[in-house]
């Protein structure tokens, strides 16, 4: 992605030639997921030759300025550890009901802690001193648990007893044996070094010291890179960090001296490996790892802390060692860039590297940071610049020294050579005045820091020329400002304007004629200023809004607009328009964004084919806000007929039937077929009888049966009435055949 | 010969008191299908009545109750047909067992009807 910006930033420097700024504050974010530092935008950025492409192009800004700002050369500003570091270690490394989840991660907590100089607390000394007795006195436990309770113990100081290490002692060194993978030979010389730190009276010291030192040198790659175990080809630089200080822990636990050659040939590697070196553009140096090694750690932060710790354990056992002491400036750097990281492995790695860079024998870097960059010239803010090592504790004597100040805008300044005066009781040198002719605007100041003894040369490593971005503010005057409406070259109406106070014009215009508006801008110095931002706004009654660059000549700031080109771009839209005048900068102290009244304009009618203004934003309340609510309308019933018509009808029904029983009787009905002895009778009963039986289950089944009783009744009923009905009238049948034949 | 000067008016009654005597000669069983057929047709034109004046809601129960009748009426005179003497085609079809036919048609029928009716 890096090349591809500088491949977009070589093109547009040819085409747009713009120049590039060495006064762009770029500041590095820690991005923790992958581990990298992304270059953030600060909020002071020049963009004014960039005005042009319009206010909408926020996008293309964006890109154009990090394309911008790769190819120029950043400074940056670091600070050395903090308040809001003890913080965050608070609340990153807080444990789960006061234990932690593993040794490994107590360790780092513990760590972090110690160097930040935060109190532990007792119930977690108690809980994690189990866990560590615990690994101990395990036979289970391997090398890497071992190690890491014997990490924690060194921190912890818990009581362990003479024989429980004495048998660990014993383990490790048949591990030692043993070992064919790094991790392996880590863990066991690590365990025993530890072990000698802890306890007085134990034997730890390792006999065939330069066997197990060419045996983990076969290890390393001509590149500077280590291997993990001879049948993995996958190498890291986190592995040659870890080789380092495993080979320093050998040298330490030598029973005899070590070839000297040998040591000779390991202090090239480590040289080598700083060939691999890379360099961000603010001047830190990190290691990288390409892709993810077999421990699953990743990205350069690891990488690089795995190597200073090598680097620091290795230097202190043997003198001389050959780093050039801006690498190891750089390195710092790096470590004080990420800032304050997210996730406590981050901050552990950060804290550890530092508190080893802090007092290695190499040398030790020395940070220069400002507390304030922002200096106000209304409040007459003194320069102030402080040195201290990256864990904050104080320097050595020295004294610093301004040397250079580059204005925004060009490479070159005059050399200053000014010595800032040291406050040995805030620990910070001063600069009294600021150099003649600082006006507002961003610079660049270079210092140089000088150290009072000659000896610390070596010791401490300094970077030489240290360039910082300062902004210095001021309060902008506005004079002589005025807005005049002009017929052809005369001017029609003219009024004085109170800029940056209120106003309130009432003006009217009609197509043929300009309006135009014209003030002055000075610095406190009486110097001609040109803002980022100078934009006049008219906003028309319909909301549809026009805005234009204010130009300008030297301190004369002038916009002359001409209504007749611009019938077509207003769409012809008549009516009062808001004037909004806006005059903004960084290093402005006084930027104002103004209303300054309103234009009453006449523009002729639009033709047929004229564009549309744009659509106004709908209010979002109104469009995804609540609507009416609806209220449910149920479905009237029908109309029923009153019920003395129903029950009117109700008997005309029945004035049929009693009109048949009545014609019934008039043909003289009777009964003389009705069979008359008693099993035909019977049956003839129960046949009347079971039609009558279906009848009624009818009209229950009408008034609160359902279908299905109802059809397992008339089954029933039915069967009966079928067999009782067929004996009867076979019966009937059988008596008027007889009668028939007779 | 005096009979083309008798009215339009005097050959409906003839007709009629033709017709009546003829009637009163059929045998009492089918005077009583007959009767009943008269009462069904009559309810069902009672109940087309009401609806006429009220509206037809509910529809089912007023199809309901028209075609209770108007059924019943159809099985009555399929009733008559084969129970008439006369009838040649039903000579063999003894009486009871079409009455026991009307019986289960009817039955069934109004099964139908009273599930309609709602």
């Amino acid at each position: 992605m890096l090349s591809g910006r500088r491949l977009f930033t070589v093109a547009l420097t040819l085409s747009a030639g713009v120049a590039c700024s060495n006064d762009l504050e770029n500041s590095y974010i820690f991005d923790g997921r992958s581990n990298r530092k992304i270059l953030f935008r600060s909020q002071f950025i020049e963009f004014d030759q960039l005005i042009e492409f319009g206010m909408a192009m926020k996008v293309g800004i964006v890109v154009v300025l990090l394309a911008v700002a790769s190819i120029c050369e950043a400074v940056a500003i670091f600070h050395p550890i903090s308040e809001s570091h003890r913080s965050a270690a608070l609340e990153l490394f807080s444990p789960v009901a006061g234990s932690f989840s593993s040794l490994e991660e107590a360790y780092e907590a513990l760590r972090t802690f110690e160097v930040l100089g935060i109190e532990k607390k007792p119930d977690i000394k108690d809980h994690t001193c189990n866990s560590v007795v615990d690994a101990l006195s395990s036979m289970s436990s391997n090398s890497r648990d071992l190690y890491h309770a014997l990490r924690v113990n060194g921190l912890l100081k818990c009581k362990t007893s003479k024989e429980a290490l004495t048998g660990i002692i014993s383990r490790l060194k048949d591990a030692v044996k043993d070992s064919t993978s790094l991790l392996d030979y880590y863990h066991a010389i690590g365990g025993l070094l530890l072990i000698k730190d802890q306890s007085s009276e134990v034997d730890v010291l390792l006999e065939n010291a330069d066997g197990i030192l060419r045996s983990i040198k076969a290890l390393s790659q001509s590149d500077g890179r280590w291997r993990y175990s001879s049948n993995n080809p996958e190498s890291s630089t986190y592995a040659a960090g870890l080789a380092f200080e495993t080979l320093s822990g050998v040298i330490q636990l030598a029973a005899s001296a070590i070839d000297e050659n040998l040591i000779g040939t390991l202090k090239k590697d480590i040289v080598k490996l700083f060939d691999s070196i890379e360099k961000y553009d603010d001047g830190s140096y990190y290691f990288d790892d390409k892709h993810i090694d077999v421990s699953g750690h990743q990205g350069p932060l690891s990488a690089t802390a795995a190597v200073v710790r090598g680097l620091t354990t290795f230097a202190s056992t043997s003198e001389s060692l050959n780093i050039p002491e801006d690498k190891i400036l750089g390195l710092a750097r790096f470590f004080l860039g990420i800032g304050v990281p997210g996730n406590s492995k981050d901050l552990y790695y950060q804290i550890d590297s530092l508190s080893h860079l802090e007092n290695n024998r190499v040398s030790v870097p020395l940070v220069l940071s400002l507390p304030a960059t922002v200096l106000s010239l209304t409040s007459k803010d003194k320069l102030k610049v402080k040195v201290s090592t990256v864990l904050g504790s104080i320097a050595p004597p020295l004294s610093v020294k301004l040397m250079q100040v580059f204005s925004s805008g060009s490479k070159d300044a005059s050399v200053l050579k000014q010595e800032l005066h040291f406050d040995p009781k805030e620990a910070i040198h001063m600069l009294d005045a600021l150099p003649e002719g600082v006006d507002i605007g961003k610079y660049v100041f270079a210092f140089e820091i000088v150290l009072s003894d000659p000896e610390d040369k070596r010791k401490f490593a300094t970077g030489g020329r240290t360039k910082v971005p300062v902004h210095v503010t001021g309060v902008v005057k506005v004079d002589d400002a005025k807005v005049a409406v002009l017929e052809g070259d005369i001017v029609e109406s003219e009024k004085k304007l109170d800029l940056p106070g209120k106003n309130d014009l009432a003006l009217s215009a009609n197509h043929l004629q300009k309006l135009h508006l014209s003030f002055l801008l000075t610095t406190p110095f009486g110097k001609p200023f040109k803002p980022h931002q100078a934009l006049l706004k008219l906003r028309h009654e319909t909301g549809v809004e026009h805005i234009f660059v204010v130009e300008n000549s030297g301190r004369h700031f002038e916009i002359t607009l001409d209504f007749l080109g611009l019938v077509e771009k207003f769409f012809y839209l008549s009516g009062q328009y808001d004037i909004e005048l806006t005059v903004g900068d960084a290093v402005m102290e006084n930027s104002f964004l103004q209303p300054l009244g309103s234009i009453e304009l006449d523009l002729p009618k639009a033709p047929e084919k004229a564009t549309q203004p744009p659509p106004q934003a709908v209010n979002p309340y109104l469009r995804y806000g609540p609507k009416a609510e609806i209220a449910h309308i149920f479905r009237a019933p029908e109309k029923r007929p009153p019920q003395e018509v129903s029950f009117a009808f109700l008997g005309l029904v029945l004035v049929p039937f009693l009109a048949f029983l009545v014609g019934l009787l008039r043909l003289g009905v009777n009964l003389k077929n009705f069979p008359t002895s008693t099993i035909p009778a019977t049956f003839a009963i129960l046949f009347h009888g079971g039609i009558a039986a279906v009848l009624l289950l009818y009209v229950l089944f009408w008034l609160k049966l359902d279908l299905f009783t109802t059809l397992k009744t008339l089954g029933l009923i039915g069967t009966f009435l079928m067999f009782v009905g067929h004996r009867t009238l076979s019966h009937l049948a059988s008596a008027s055949a007889k009668l028939k034949s007779a | 010969m005096g009979k083309s000067t008798v009215t339009t008016k005097d050959d409906a009654q003839a007709l009629f008191h033709s017709l009546r005597s003829a009637y009163s000669s059929t045998p009492t069983n089918l005077k009583i299908i007959d009767l009943y057929v008269l009462f069904a047709v009559f309810t069902a034109l009672i109940q087309v009545g009401y609806m006429a004046i009220v509206g037809s809601f509910p529809f089912n129960s007023f199809l309901s109750g028209v075609l209770s009748c108007v059924g019943t009426a159809v099985l009555a005179v399929c009733l008559r047909i084969q129970v008439n003497k006369e009838n040649k085609e039903f000579k063999d079809l003894p009486p009871e067992r079409a009455f026991a036919d009307f019986v289960l048609c009817n039955l069934v029928l109004h099964l139908v009807i009273m599930n309609f009716l709602g």
